[in-house]
């Protein structure tokens, strides 16, 4: 089934560690029109919990950078989560998927893609050194009883 | 981040609150650390019951726990776990680890 762009906002902030709670919650609010479960919505901002703090503390290890998350509703209760930087980018992205792979300090566990991946339905991360990392994510929330359609 | 720290049947009871993620996760694990440091615990439990959200991060900090109850030679259990927090550490696959409630 092709997915039509019902809505979209895009949200532009600074790579700095308090705006992690600030993205969660703006996904949260976003995604709420669409009527998900608690559980659903704690799976989205768990996702963009760890995909903004990637963005944050490797993307720019040394310097504040521009964050940008785009979020975007689909027919068939899709939510589309896309989380952007200009940073450093990862030379490896299928190393850097790895569980227990970590480039960060004893602050990092290094299971922030396996959790995205277990949260989200699907995960595309498109990197180039120097240049930056995108990653895209997609969660279908299931159709609850009286929700509209 | 407070920590409420109790004890029950000589454990150190640690309860954290309120969202453990990056931004709060460093101090949230040098107050552990020196709670550890000051007590000396041969049993440490780690009460999650105020924790109304944990990424990644929260792992980062078990782990850090676990180190240090390693190190005294004591043992770190993990109770009362909210449903997120226990996704997000079944996800990290956390259980083979730490005892987990």
């Amino acid at each position: 089934m092709k997915l039509e762009l019902l809505d979209q906002t895009t949200i532009v902030f600074s790579s700095r560690s308090a705006n992690e709670g600030f993205a969660r919650a703006a996904a949260a609010c976003f995604a709420a029109r669409l009527d998900p479960t608690l559980d659903e919505l704690a799976d989205v901002k768990t996702a963009v919990s760890e995909a903004v703090t990637n963005a944050i503390v490797h993307a720019y290890p040394d310097k504040l950078g521009k964050v940008t998350m785009r979020l975007r509703l689909y027919t068939g209760n899709v939510l589309e989560v896309q989380i952007k930087d200009s940073g450093v980018g990862i030379p490896d992205v299928e190393k850097a998927k790895e569980p227990l792979y970590t480039t960060g300090n004893e602050e990092r566990s290094g299971m922030g893609f396996t959790i995205m991946e277990s949260f989200m339905d699907s995960l595309k991360v498109r990197s180039a050194v120097g240049k930056g990392t995108t990653v895209t994510m997609r969660k279908r929330f299931s159709r609850r009883a009286g929700a509209p359609a | 981040m407070p920590i409420t720290v109790t004890h029950r049947d000589g454990a150190l009871i640690a309860a954290l609150s309120g969202e453990i993620d990056h931004h709060g996760a460093r101090a949230m694990m040098d107050e552990l650390g020196e709670l550890i440091a000051a007590r000396l615990p041969q049993r440490l439990v780690l009460d999650l019951s105020g924790v109304t959200f944990m990424d990644s991060s929260g792992i980062a900090v078990l782990l850090r726990a676990l180190r240090e109850m390693k190190r005294l030679g004591g043992s770190l259990r993990v109770t009362n776990i909210p449903t997120q927090a226990r996704r997000v550490l079944d996800a990290a696959g956390v259980g083979r680890l730490i005892t987990l409630d």
